[in-house]
């Protein structure tokens, strides 16, 4: 029995299901996973491809996180943002990019996009869902520069510029307004600025600073907080506590300073003591 | 049987009561025949999708596509059935619907959601905007009060559980001063320089604002006219209960115009190097 | 579906009600007191108006900020005003700041069983020329206090106000007391402090602050002449003052 207890499958864990729909069903609701209700969106230029996001993570209605990386690494030349619940749009794009470098040192190629997607999409759709996360893959390989969005479910699209999270028809408005083939890398750079900035200050979910990525056939760039159009006002006032604002009701001190005397106590043996065995 | 003896009727007793004023006990409500004819809107049925509206330099301006939409389902009884499973879902059912009305000589209303309760909204305002009229003493109902009017209507509507299943956007210009307001089934208003109802409010709004918020004096009616030519063809592109045929209503110090169909064009020629949606290249 | 059907008459329940997002708050001095709120009218994921009042002026000394859903807020206003002018000709005065607190306490009770959904929070100068603040609850249930927050951030700027204004598990120093009542300076850096960080952590908390400082009747404003934006709204010269301060919050 010992050994049951230490021994655990491969994958998920769903011996406490029952135990949790019970708990569900008698009000007991599950702990609120953190969520980033987010805009994301990646769009295809002249070079490559532009990820975008915007940096705001909530839960429920209160901010979680203002600054967080949705933008996820995934080999050098493919990286993928995450809406959606954050642990799994972290654990899933972490556990992919392994299976990417692992993949790439067995086959020695360099790795592909459409290799990433049908990994994801396969390990969502066998989670039928349950593992929440909404992404925008991007990246460019041998095949050129590839785009595609995957859903929670393991459905995916290919398009030119894709959007997703609860800013995604904020972000696709502008993107469907201004975006055009072949745009210079500044200009498509600004695109994707402005579809982020519009989730940013029309979404509720959405909010901070802009983070962008830049893949090209070349390298990539990361421009993490490549805009921040929300800085925190100054406040009006220093809110410093007096030292001893904090009553208490009995003290106590202790010396954390540990003396030790050492005696030797074979001198038979000769100051330094037994020569270790380093054979 | 009327077991209730008081109201098969009482002899009047004019010695102490002369004007039958001594409290009979409530008698039952009679029934109504027609009860289960009575049906509140619990669901719209032929539906519009958005209407957005903007204010610029001289006044406002605003538009709505001409498409009533069934529902997906049509809630049908148990023998027709088989006739629903056929029955329009997400067809284009209505494609000349009006969903702009002119209220007065400087208001204009444009509504989604319901079409037949906005039709009753309008003949509600018809009747007002002519009751006002035969006072003869020189007023007229301007945007405000159009405005003001439909938020009661609507909240005293959603307070007797009985909502009225749309959102209105009401514009105007009258005595030199743009109004733009918003009302909804629940009663909600609420106005801005640039308002959007149904999808529009997630499509076109973020638009909207980057291009009039803070400049509503610098808009020209080109600009706005063209501003929302293109939030209508976005909304064309990504709403999928929408139409490529809209009218758009301008009122301004010359009054309140309502234009004729326009048709907008659009491109999908982006589709055509995409194969698949997946690992496909052929 | 087993028998084939897939046409099910959908039934949609109408909820009556809904959540417009926001904050209010108020604060009471010696002889002045603060109302502010938020300009953020949202539902849902959406902001609706970057700019719809939830702090309205009712007499020259009382102000109500009313928080929740946004139409019945209105529709209170709305009747509260109609009560306090019926009484002006009944009466040929302003109803009394305690008196307005307990109309408002009957007119929400009266709608125990549909009730408005809306948090009030009135605030102005009493008949003895003190600051008050009256809370409520959205059926009526008040209190005078001498702060109070409401609405989406409730939660997070009540503990703040609770040691700043009250200052709970602030402990004097030796000697020392707390005051009673601050200064309006410290109260107005308190309340802009108190909803630009609520901005900053709370998602339909944002674009615009409206703060009303009502003043008793021959004391000096003191603290207001260094704010920016600040505007007089006092109608008559022997009454309270009464002043709006506007600024501009966070918009994302």
């Amino acid at each position: 029995m010992a050994a049951a207890s230490v021994y655990s499958g491969a994958g998920f864990d769903f011996t406490n299901e029952v135990r949790n729909t019970f708990l569900t069903d008698r009000g007991i609701p599950l702990p609120k996973a953190t969520s980033t209700g987010t805009t994301i969106v990646g769009c295809l230029f002249k070079d490559g491809i532009i990820l975008g996001a915007d940096t705001r993570a909530t839960e429920g209605p209160i901010v979680a996180d203002k600054n967080c990386e949705k933008i996820h690494y995934i080999t050098d030349n493919i990286r993928c943002c995450g809406a959606g619940t954050a642990a799994d749009t972290e654990f899933t794009t972490a556990l992919i990019s392994s299976n990417m470098e692992l993949h790439a040192l067995s086959t020695g190629r360099k790795p592909r996009v459409v290799t990433a997607m049908t990994m994801l999409k396969q390990m969502l759709f066998r989670y039928q869902g349950h593992i929440g996360a909404a992404l925008v893959l991007g990246g460019v390989d041998t095949t050129g520069p590839q785009l595609f969005t995957i859903h929670p479910h393991g459905s995916t699209d290919k398009l030119p510029y894709v959007t997703m999270g609860s800013g995604s028809l904020a972000a696709m408005a502008i993107f469907e307004a201004k975006w055009r083939p072949n745009m210079e890398r500044a200009e498509a750079l600004d695109l994707v600025c402005a579809a982020i900035s519009a989730g940013i200050f029309n979404d509720l979910g959405s909010g901070s600073n802009v983070d962008a990525c830049v893949i090209t056939a070349s390298h990539t760039e990361m421009l993490r907080n490549f805009v921040k159009p929300n800085e925190r006002a100054v406040k009006e006032r220093s809110y410093q506590f007096r030292r001893g604002t904090t009553e208490y009701k009995k003290e106590e001190i202790r010396s954390l300073v540990v003396e030790e005397d050492v005696t030797y106590i074979s001198a038979a043996r000769g100051a330094e003591g037994e020569a270790m065995d380093t054979s | 049987m009327d077991h209730f003896p008081t109201n098969w009727g009482r002899p009047r007793n004019d010695a102490f009561d002369p004007y039958g004023t001594y409290p009979i006990h409530q008698r039952p409500a009679t029934k109504d025949n027609f009860a289960e004819g009575v049906q509140r809107t619990q669901q719209p049925i032929v539906t519009g999708t958005s209407v957005l509206a903007i204010q610029y330099k001289d006044g406002i301006m605003m538009a709505a596509d001409n498409l009533g939409s069934p529902p997906p389902f049509l809630p049908l009884t148990q023998s027709d059935r088989i006739l629903s499973a056929a029955s329009y879902g997400s067809l284009a059912r209505f494609k000349d619907i009006q969903r702009l009305h002119q209220v007065g000589n400087s208001t204009v209303i444009g509504a989604s959601g319901d079409m037949s309760d906005f039709q009753a909204i309008q003949s509600l305002l018809d009747e007002v905007v002519i009751d006002e009229f035969t006072q003869g003493d020189g007023h007229d109902l301007g945007p405000a009060e159009v405005h003001e009017y439909l938020s009661r209507v609507m909240y005293s509507r959603r307070s007797k559980i009985d909502p009225l299943w749309n959102s209105i956007l009401v514009g105007g210009f009258r005595d030199g001063k743009r109004f733009l307001g918003y009302i909804d089934l629940l009663g909600t208003t609420y106005s801005s320089p640039s308002i959007a109802t149904g999808y529009g409010a997630y499509i076109a709004i973020p638009i909207l604002r980057s291009a009039v918020d803070g400049r509503v004096d610098e808009l020209t009616e080109e600009n706005a006219r063209n501003l929302l030519h293109e939030c209508m063809r976005v909304l064309f592109y990504r709403d999928a209960r929408s139409l490529d045929k809209y009218q758009i209503a301008t009122v301004n110090a010359s009054g309140v115009h309502i234009s004729d169909q326009v048709h907008l064009d659009t491109s999908w020629s982006f589709a055509e190097g995409i194969r698949g949606y997946g690992a496909q290249t052929q | 579906m087993p028998d084939g059907s897939f046409a099910h008459p959908q039934q949609r329940q109408f909820n009556p009600y809904t959540d417009n997002g926001g904050t209010i708050l108020a604060i009471a001095g010696a002889d002045f007191t603060v109302i502010a709120g938020d300009t953020r009218q949202s539902e849902g994921y959406s902001i609706q108006t970057r700019y719809a009042p939830k702090v309205f002026r009712l007499t020259d000394r009382a102000v109500l900020a009313v928080n929740g859903f946004a139409a019945d807020g209105n529709m209170f206003v709305k009747k509260v005003k109609q009560r306090l002018e019926w009484y002006r000709h009944a009466h040929a005065k302003d109803m009394p700041l305690r008196a307005i607190a307990r109309l408002i306490q009957t007119m929400l009770y009266a709608q125990r069983f549909f009730p408005y959904y809306v948090y009030n929070i009135l605030g102005g100068i009493e008949e003895d020329g003190t600051g008050a603040v009256y809370s409520f609850d959205p059926v009526g249930s008040y209190e005078r206090e001498a702060c109070r927050a409401a609405g989406a951030a409730q939660s997070l700027v009540q503990p703040f106000l609770d040691n700043q204004i009250y200052f709970k598990n602030q402990k004097a120093a030796a000697g020392q007391t707390h005051p009673t009542h601050l200064p309006l300076s410290d109260v107005l850096s308190i309340v802009i402090d108190s909803f630009t960080s609520a901005t900053e952590r709370h998602i339909e908390v944002g674009d615009g602050l409206e703060i009303f400082v009502v003043v008793t009747k021959g004391h000096s404003p003191q603290g207001l002449e260094s704010i920016r934006n600040v505007q007089e709204v006092t109608t008559r010269a022997d009454t309270d003052r009464m002043f709006v301060i506007r600024r501009e919050l966070k918009k994302d």
